[in-house]
């Protein structure tokens, strides 16, 4: 087959995205909500107060069933990768493979042991040995967090292998880079203090719902008091993860930097689209290039945040496209020649060892490995390489509301916290009533957080190595089209399922 | 062993909420191990080729391939 099919690319994608999203909504709950509970708990133990136990064992009930519902959707993206990604999961196998073992030994232990401890121990352990298993809970969720997040971090930012062209696999030659790799670690501490930011906003805000409805008063003002607080140091620690990851992002993907930035013509002295309306110019060839209308800038934030460096130059989608020989930045019609002379050494290379020419495949390897940091863009020698943009208003809209949200929940979470501590949180109805609706608004930040990181980052599945048209299977599109609507069926009869007990398990309160 | 034994039936035993939430879980990993990995999910290059050469050579035949 000749020509690419878009059909099963976009398919592939879109479920895999799918299945993405919704196990997503699992995940951060779990991660925050867990430190929450072992928190509340350390109070029970230390006060040996009985309302913090009742307490404890109420939110966990929730972290329970959250966790009881999420546990294994994430397999479905490995089955994904197997069937739907085979060319990737080949391609990568050795260097996604290990972190994702360790993963599944660790939670597995970790659901077999302390969990179970943790839900079935009250008064069958004393009470350090459970707090301790509420405490390895906590910590183990997170460092599994850890290695799935290493794994996606490589492929932002893939370092620390070496491909080997006999087996056609990349193989990990130093895991400490692959695990200390700059996106890897930003990405998770970012990740996982989202997740403590969404929890806290899920507990102050049905915490809130209780001041409402006036029932469980003092329960609902210690758990306010415990998830704001918790919510803000995490609040903290997001903007400086987030600082980091946004220095990752311009240091290793300029291209979805610009995108974020809606950013065509670098400059120095960058300054910070701060809010802007894009649209799209129709005189702009072979790209629908964006324009913005009523834009807020903040001056010289785009370079400091980048290079921090106010007088920094900032690479523009133009710079980056059609190269900026003063900034040495070559163009990516240069990389795609790179890109097709690296494939064609490595079919080059393939065929003189099957045939026994040493030489031959000497120096198709040399030419191969000099040319590889530009594989991936070989595949678009036949095509426009306009292709190689991310869509520019998904990244850039993305952003924006994801920091806008970021800066309401700090604001939400201080003003809740100081409130409650004043002792007048229960008659602020409005701000109640804004905790409450902020439960949906922090799922969709932390989902905003990875339409920005993986949507930006496209055409790759791996950064600059391998595209997502040449990754996917051959598959027929409408084998693909079928396991989306039966994995849209699937998690959404999930999804229900959660949502009805917890509101039920909820509505029975802390009494229960 | 008899001790941590009766720890898990016990707990089972005297839950409520997480009743159900068995449930879910054993007909979820039903769903996932038996109906989605075995029927829609089989492993593509497992189930073509006998043996890892042939598996690589598929794919660097693929990777190796410029399509329109």
């Amino acid at each position: 087959m000749n020509h690419i099919d878009f059909s099963l690319v976009d398919w592939s994608r879109a479920q895999f995205a799918l299945t993405a999203c919704y196990h997503w909504l699992f995940v951060p709950l779990t991660l925050g909500l867990s430190f929450i509970v072992a928190f509340m708990e350390t109070i029970y133990v230390r006060t040996g107060n009985e309302e913090w136990k009742r307490l404890t064992k109420f939110w966990m009930t929730l972290f329970g069933i959250n966790f009881a519902i999420g546990v294994a959707t994430g397999l479905i993206l490995e089955f994904e990768f197997g069937t739907n990604w085979s060319n990737y999961s080949w391609f990568v196998g050795d260097i996604f493979g290990a972190p994702l073992a360790i993963e599944g030994i660790m939670a597995f232990f970790l659901e077999t042991t302390f969990v179970a401890v943790m839900f079935f121990g009250w008064n069958k352990v004393n009470k350090k040995f459970h707090l301790l298993s509420t405490w390895l809970v906590a910590i183990g969720s997170n460092l599994s967090a850890l290695w799935i997040l290493v794994a996606n971090g490589w492929m932002q930012l893939p370092v620390g292998m070496k491909f080997n062209p006999d087996t056609a696999r990349n193989e990990m030659v130093d895991f400490w880079s692959v695990l200390f790799s700059p996106v890897a670690i930003n990405k998770f501490l970012h990740t996982i203090s989202s997740g403590y930011v969404l929890a806290a906003l899920f507990v102050v805000g049905i915490s809130a719902w209780y001041l409402l409805k006036k029932r469980d008063i003092l329960f609902a003002k210690r758990s306010i008091i415990v998830g704001a607080s918790f919510g803000l140091l995490a609040s903290l620690f997001i903007l400086m993860t987030g600082d980091g990851s946004a220095r990752a992002v311009a240091h290793h993907q300029p291209m979805k930097f610009a995108a974020m930035e809606n950013l065509y013509v670098g400059q120095q002295n960058a300054p910070l689209a701060a809010f802007g309306i894009l649209k799209a110019d129709p005189n702009a060839p072979g790209h629908k290039k964006m324009d913005f209308r009523y834009l807020v800038e903040i001056p010289d934030v785009l370079s400091y945040m980048a290079f921090l460096n106010p007088n920094a130059y900032v690479p523009g989608i133009y710079d980056l496209v059609h190269g900026n020989p003063e900034h040495g930045i070559i163009s990516y019609q240069e990389r795609v020649d790179k890109g097709k002379i690296a494939i064609d050494a490595l079919g080059s290379y393939k065929k003189a060892k099957a045939a026994g020419n040493d030489s031959l495949a000497s120096a198709s390897l040399s030419t191969f490995e000099t040319n590889y940091p530009h594989f991936g863009y070989g595949y678009y020698a036949n095509r426009d390489v306009h292709e190689l943009i991310p869509n520019i208003p998904v990244s850039f809209y993305s952003f924006r509301i994801m920091v806008f949200l970021g800066i309401h929940f700090f604001a939400l979470l201080l003003v809740v916290l100081i409130l409650t501590l004043k002792n007048k949180i229960e008659t602020k109805k409005v701000i109640l009533y804004t905790a409450l609706w902020t439960i949906p608004l922090a799922y969709i930040a932390s989902m905003l957080g990875w339409i920005v990181a993986e949507l930006g980052r496209q055409p790759w599945v791996i950064q600059d190595i391998l595209p997502t048209i040449a990754a996917v299977s051959q598959l027929k599109s409408s084998s693909v089209q079928v396991t989306f609507w039966i994995f849209a069926v699937f998690f959404t009869a999930l999804l229900i399922a959660e949502i009805s007990i917890m509101v039920r398990q909820i509505k029975k309160g802390v009494a229960s | 062993m008899r001790k941590i034994v009766s720890f898990y039936y016990e707990g089972f035993r005297n839950m409520t909420t997480g009743r159900n939430l068995w449930i879910i879980i054993l007909v979820k990993l039903f769903v996932i191990f038996i109906v989605l990995k075995l029927f829609f999910f089989p492993d593509f290059l497992n189930s073509r080729f006998a043996n890892g050469k042939d598996r690589s050579n598929y794919v660097l035949h693929e990777i190796t391939k410029i399509k329109n």
